[in-house]
């Protein structure tokens, strides 16, 4: 029986086929014809029209890394392709599945400078894990699939499908088949046992072990995998910024986060231990500082998923390629049940420093100007420290990061690799879409939430009950920090004329409050949470805050300023 | 042409230099990609390269012997470390199907130049009969303008050809391929590769 569509509707009727109920877009010249497709299938997938392609794409991100469905963004060519182009980096660092449809101009147009013609497949290629032209309507059908098939699985990424406009509007036959192979590229390596014996055989003979939690573990859906492992050997562990919420923040071998502006601990005892063990992570400079003087005392064991991972910024002693998910119980099952009580206590010492040095000053302050900290434990405690957490990037990100606490997986939503400005607001979208039963919480700093405060739009029309909250320095706080320490305390372009928040808010009709002090923010977190609909509370802060701990950039990770 | 190497692999000029033998831990390698035949692969490919900073030095393109896949022959000058980096990348991409780097040891490999003289210049050339014994020179063509030749071999020797052409007359013309390898050893990475791919096929049919 023939099944002839045209091609925008094979389009729609494709991505039922992969399960997608929600679409996040913006429409424009060349993508028209799927978009008056999508009118049809409006009953079928909730489609969210946001006020930017770059808020899209941030949006499919927090829906993706929530839900770990592949995130899907719709939008035109040349201006609304280029766009979305931040987003689709951001995904790539971030390893989050993304499918982003492009109208492209014309089949018969391509390469004549036609109008909002860019060469989105040339622009994309470094920072996709798959991008591909679809010229006819017969090739939309197994490109979604493959494209489908690539951005959730494996090492997951985003894919582009540059979608010309001809291809919308002509018939083809109708015919869906799942990609579940793909030559040339093979997601899901068998776990050889030869690395599992070489890898379990260090950890057996270790004496100060430490895992370093990433990502990847989350992606995998490891987690119970991690806590065995962990447990059987009694394995102390760090995690990366990626990586938090993969362990709940209170078991007892979760020893913080590394790198940076990580806990002092794991950083100090990643130059003591003698073998670190990798887990899902990628040794990014942030988490490593300076590689030269980075655990060279240690043997180094690295599960991954990625080939080019293993050995591309530490070399590693023993490397099991593979799905942490399949490795990790086969590890299990070769390690010996084991006890480092001793070096598990060794981290106290650290842990009592840091916490009267930084922590109790930042989160339990009494006087003086609001701290950030303060304002993201009280936040976390108002949710049993149960919430998505979604940031923007700055000093907003990592006293976030540092202070909210978790005790499910996927809480954290935030830019790491990329650590784009402006994420905040569209995550939230994307993640309380992705997870509309969990109270989810966005932080961000003034200068980030007015990259992309168009988003509040969107909020608006679909009521999205996110809790948004403004560290408000009036500074670009991070780079302000950065001045004052590296830079002589010039602060080039980093002091904020700001707007009043509150009234951008009211003119959305977004409930909110600013408060200065102690008593307002308790009385307005309780307001925040008093139903499920969005609210914007403004914290201001005190101006010249600094985020501690901090190693250096490119410094020796145990070199650590506590302030 | 073996003093362009070395200038380019350490940075400083040196006349005796092999570059075989240099000692930075930079060297010529050799990477051979097999891919989909798709448009847009040769950027997907250098793109990896230029992240880098690394110079293709010759790259030849052609069908493999199985139908539908592309053979990429790339010569680079870098360290091991690098290269292992650069082919693990490279293999990571999805209408990759396979990558893999060697040194010279480990290649057969061939160019092809090609001369074209003014075909007085070589009538009035002496010994041209030892220079085309000693060389191997084929001729393709003599007309009354000009003579075109071309000979085969490693770069050193056909730029040895051009050397020596070029103290003796004037070159009109000069033209050298990238470069054609095949590897040495047993094992036929090609053939391994595809069973391994259909063997993962069966895993998920």
């Amino acid at each position: 029986m023939s099944n002839q569509m045209k091609g925008a509707y094979i389009l729609m009727e494709s991505l039922l086929k992969e399960n997608v109920d929600t679409i996040f877009g913006y429409p424009g010249g060349s993508i028209m014809p799927t978009f008056d497709a999508l009118y049809d299938y409006m009953d079928k997938f909730n489609y969210v029209l946001t006020r930017h392609e770059q808020g899209a794409t941030h949006a499919a991100q927090g829906y993706a890394r929530v839900s770990g469905k592949t995130g899907v963004c719709l939008v035109t060519s040349g201006p609304g392709a280029t766009n979305a182009i931040t987003g689709i980096a951001d995904a790539m660092m971030d390893s989050t599945p993304l499918v982003v449809i492009a109208g492209q101009a014309g089949a018969a147009f391509l390469g004549t400078d036609a109008f909002q013609e860019v060469d989105l497949i040339g622009c994309t290629l470094p920072i996709t894990k798959w991008s591909y032209q679809i010229r006819s309507a017969a090739d939309i059908a197994p490109a979604v699939a493959k494209a489908f098939h690539i951005a959730n699985s494996g090492r997951k990424g985003p894919v582009v499908l540059d979608f010309a406009k001809n291809a919308q509007v002509e018939m083809a036959e109708f015919n869906y088949e799942k990609c579940h192979f793909t030559r040339g590229y093979i997601p899901f390596t068998a776990i050889k046992p030869t690395q599992i014996d070489a890898a379990a055989e260090i950890i057996n003979n270790a004496k100060k072990p430490l895992a370093l939690v990433g990502q990847g573990v989350i992606l995998g859906n490891a987690e119970a995998e991690l806590k065995a492992f962990l447990e059987k050997a009694d394995i102390p562990a760090g995690s990366t910024l990626l990586g938090l919420s993969a362990l709940p923040s209170d078991h007892r071998l979760n020893k913080g986060m590394l790198g940076m502006h990580g806990n002092v601990g794991p950083n100090i005892k990643t130059n003591e231990a003698d073998v670190i063990i990798a887990i899902g992570m990628r040794f990014d400079d942030r988490v490593t500082g300076d590689l030269k003087t980075y655990a060279k005392q240690a043997k180094i064991v690295h599960l991954d998923i990625d080939n080019a991972e293993l050995d591309k910024n530490v070399k590693a002693t023993a490397k099991v390629l593979g799905d942490v998910k399949a490795s990790l119980p086969e590890l299990t099952l070769k390690i010996k049940e084991a006890k480092h009580t001793q070096w598990i206590e060794s981290f106290h010492e650290y842990e009592v420093k840091e916490d009267e040095k930084v922590i109790r000053p930042e989160v339990y302050a009494t006087e003086g100007p609001l701290k950030m900290g303060e304002v993201v434990r009280k936040i976390s405690e108002a949710t049993n420290n149960d919430a998505v957490l979604v940031t923007d990037v700055g000093q907003n990100q990592i006293m976030a990061a540092r202070y909210f606490k978790f005790t499910k997986s996927r809480s954290v939503v935030t830019s790491g690799g990329l650590g784009t400005m402006g994420f905040g607001i569209p995550a939230a979208i994307g993640a309380k879409i992705g997870a509309p039963k969990r109270t989810v919480c966005m932080f961000a700093g003034d200068g980030g939430f007015q990259m992309t405060i168009q988003e509040l739009g969107t909020i608006m029309e679909k009521q999205i009950g996110v809790k948004m909250i403004i560290l408000n320095n009036n500074y670009l706080g991070m780079v302000r920090q950065w001045q004052e320490l590296f830079f002589k305390k010039r602060y080039s372009s980093t002091p904020m004329m700001n707007p009043h928040f509150n009234t951008i808010a009211d003119a959305y009709g977004i409930k909110n409050a600013e408060v200065s002090t102690r008593e307002e923010l308790d009385a307005a977190i309780k307001e925040m949470f008093a139903d499920d609909k969005p609210y914007l509370l403004i914290a201001n802060c005190e101006e010249m805050g600094m985020v501690y701990p901090m190693v250096p950039a490119g410094e020796t990770i145990t070199n650590i300023l506590l302030g | 042409m073996a003093d362009n190497f070395k200038a380019k692999q350490c940075g400083k000029e040196c006349q005796k230099c092999n570059p075989a033998e240099c000692n930075d831990g930079k060297k010529l390698f050799t990477v051979t990609v097999f891919s989909e035949n798709q448009v847009g692969l040769l950027n997907q490919i250098s793109i990896i390269f230029t992240r880098r900073r690394l110079n293709i030095e010759s790259l030849s393109v052609s069908q493999s012997a199985l139908p539908g896949i592309h053979k990429f022959t790339i010569t680079t000058i870098t360290d091991e470390d690098t290269i292992e980096k650069v082919v693990k990348q490279i293999d990571k991409r999805i209408d990759i199907i396979k990558s893999f780097y060697n040194d010279d040891s480990d290649l057969v490999y061939q160019e092809i130049a090609m001369y074209k003289v003014a075909t007085q210049d070589f009538i009035n050339l002496e010994g041209t009969e030892e220079l085309i014994r000693k060389y191997n020179i084929r001729i393709l063509e003599i007309n009354e303008t000009c003579v075109i030749f071309e000979k085969t071999g490693h770069t050193d020797e056909t730029q040895g050809l051009f050397n020596e052409l070029s103290q003796k007359l004037q070159v009109l013309q000069f033209i050298r391929s990238g470069r054609v390898a095949i590897t040495k050893s047993k094992i036929e990475r090609l053939s391994d590769m595809l069973a391994n791919i259909e063997a993962h096929k069966m895993m998920y049919e």
